[in-house]
């Protein structure tokens, strides 16, 4: 696959890992542990595998107004992804990041990306530059 | 279309301050939205004091340490902890000394004291037509809808942004052509007999809810205001189980005055014509405890409960004692009225434990149980019981929540559909 160039969201520090493709939205406030990053809503496909680390590819999101808490508690305790992919921006998911940049913590960076192109990520490892091109790189 | 910012707004961003953080945040996510200015806001209604983890209380103590105070009236949505005294709540430190640190950085803030759900209830009602930036699902609905004040859904640390600055981004339901209903929700087909019974508006509301999803709806066929509170349940329960954020109704509510008004002379996108069957199918699929012999709790109170709300448990329990407790959650602001009318001691004495600046679904309260069973009549509680408290639901009427409590088993009164 060629490396594709992508709108930045939120911008971040560059980075490296496996993705991990959700094969449905999810709700971060309820649907993912704030402690350990790991998917927790029962009812998730991905239920049980853990967001940390991982360039996170989400189709959509859905639910709480408390996902940006969540996705700030993460990135402070250090089991964030290390990128985020979305299909769409989602202001108030990614307001986690923008205020966590303003704390003065280490964002990770947040693309947007049609979900068609998701496919191809499926276990592979990824590399996101700070000016928003996504490779695979194994 | 880019964000224009005015000369005042840019010099404010471009600080050092709590101020200047807030504003960045408010201009960074206006940018997200793809909105084109920011306009001024009369009042917030802040979510963001309830303790999710260390973060949220750094950015509030940052923000203090920063100056920032906030700029326009704010009132707190619940936090974690019962300040009040008056319920137990299970938060282990370090946990609770964090979530205490929290509540007490957005009084520092400036942040009225009112650790409520319902603040429309406790003397906070924007103007009709006026932009305001407020958190809390059932909140901002019931202040879209019935107040007509306008607001989009203001999330964690962008609601206390907003208030600090005095800002919003113009997007979404700020914008006159964007409350237009789109869809009709016609419920003339519903008895006479189940429209007027309490549980009506929790179960239409969550019926509407996953109907609807984030479209603006208008509910044709009532023929009366149902009350404040009928309005308040309806709404608490179409924001949690879709994502509405504005309803009308037709003759009721205030940018409803008739069905051609709401739709802006415009033929409706879809009509859903809700049939008795979908009416008993969702009132239903509230419970999810079906064939339980007993119950453990009864939860009231999401949104918090109107003084008139107390009252009504008040007669239904005409002073009898309860097998199991009646968990009442709500604000100081109706708290104050019942310890001086001296109801609060009536209803402890029988076994009622009020809960006042939470609630039982958004910090541990209810004791740890391996299959308990809860039962409630808000439609709310049904939502988020089983995910947050591990309970059982049982879903019914307040009348019955009553009886159930003082057998300690479930009673449910079969209302026609």
């Amino acid at each position: 696959m060629s490396a594709l160039q992508c709108e930045i969201l939120v911008a971040g520090s560059a980075s490296k890992g496996e993705a991990l493709v959700l094969t449905a939205p999810i709700s971060f406030w309820g649907g993912v542990d704030p402690k350990t990053g790991k998917i927790a809503d029962v009812r998730h496909p991905q239920h049980g595998l853990t967001i940390s680390g991982k360039v996170l590819c989400l189709p959509g999101t859905i639910g709480s107004s408390s996902a940006s808490a969540v996705l700030m508690e993460l990135v402070h305790n250090g089991h964030a992804p290390a990128a985020l992919i979305l299909h769409e921006p989602d202001a108030i998911l990614l307001l986690g990041l923008i205020v966590a940049h303003e704390m003065g913590w280490q964002t990770p960076i947040a693309v947007k990306l049609d979900r068609q192109c998701f496919d191809a990520f499926r276990n592979r490892r990824i590399e996101v530059s700070g000016n928003g091109v996504v490779s695979t790189i194994a | 279309m880019s964000l224009q910012l005015s000369d005042a707004e840019r010099k404010i961003a471009a600080g050092s301050d709590g101020q200047a953080m807030a504003m960045r945040i408010v201009i960074d996510s206006a940018r997200l939205l793809g909105a084109p200015r920011l306009i001024p806001v009369a009042s917030a209604h802040i979510d963001g004091a309830l303790y999710h983890g260390d973060s949220g209380t750094l950015f509030a103590e940052k923000l203090v340490e920063g100056g920032a105070k906030v700029a326009v009236r704010s009132t707190l949505n619940v936090g974690a902890l019962d300040l009040m005294g008056c319920s137990r709540v299970r938060l282990e430190e370090p946990a609770r000394g964090m979530a205490r640190r929290m509540m007490d950085a957005y009084r520092k803030l400036g942040c009225e004291q009112s650790w409520t759900c319902a603040p429309y209830q406790a003397g906070h009602r924007p103007a009709l037509g006026s932009d305001v930036a407020w958190g809390e699902s059932n909140a901002v609905v019931f202040c879209n809808s019935v107040l007509g004040a306008r607001t989009n859904r203001y999330g964690d640390f962008l609601d206390i942004a907003c208030a600090i600055t005095g800002r919003a981004a113009d997007y979404g339901l700020h914008r006159p052509e964007n409350r237009r209903a789109t869809l009709v929700f016609d419920v003339s087909a519903l008895p006479a007999a189940f429209l007027t019974s309490e549980i009506a508006w929790p179960v239409l509301g969550s019926l509407y809810g996953r109907e609807v999803g984030n479209a603006v709806g208008v509910v044709t066929g009532i023929s009366k205001h149902p009350g404040e509170d009928a309005l308040k349940a309806f709404g608490a329960a179409a924001a949690s189980s879709g994502a509405v954020g504005l309803f009308h109704i037709a003759g009721v509510t205030p940018e409803a005055p008739d069905l051609a008004a709401v739709l802006g002379g415009e033929v409706p996108e879809t009509t859903i014509n809700v049939t008795p069957q979908m009416a008993f199918d969702t009132q239903r699929r509230l419970s999810t405890a079906v064939a339980a012999s007993s119950i453990d709790a009864v939860a009231i109170g999401s949104p918090h409960l109107s003084l008139s709300e107390f009252e009504a448990l008040e007669r239904l329990i005409a002073g009898r004692r309860l097998k199991v407790p009646v968990y009442a959650c709500t604000g100081r602001h109706v708290l104050s009225e019942l310890e001086k009318t001296g109801q609060r001691k009536a209803l402890e004495a029988c076994g009622v434990v009020i809960v006042a600046d939470t609630c039982v679904v958004v910090t541990p309260i209810l004791p740890e149980l391996r299959d308990g069973i809860l039962m409630t009549n808000s439609g709310k509680f049904a939502q988020y019981a089983p995910g947050n408290t591990g309970y059982a639901v049982l879903y019914g009427s307040l009348a019955d929540c009553v009886e159930s409590a003082i057998l300690g088993k479930p009673r449910l009164t079969e209302i026609a559909s």
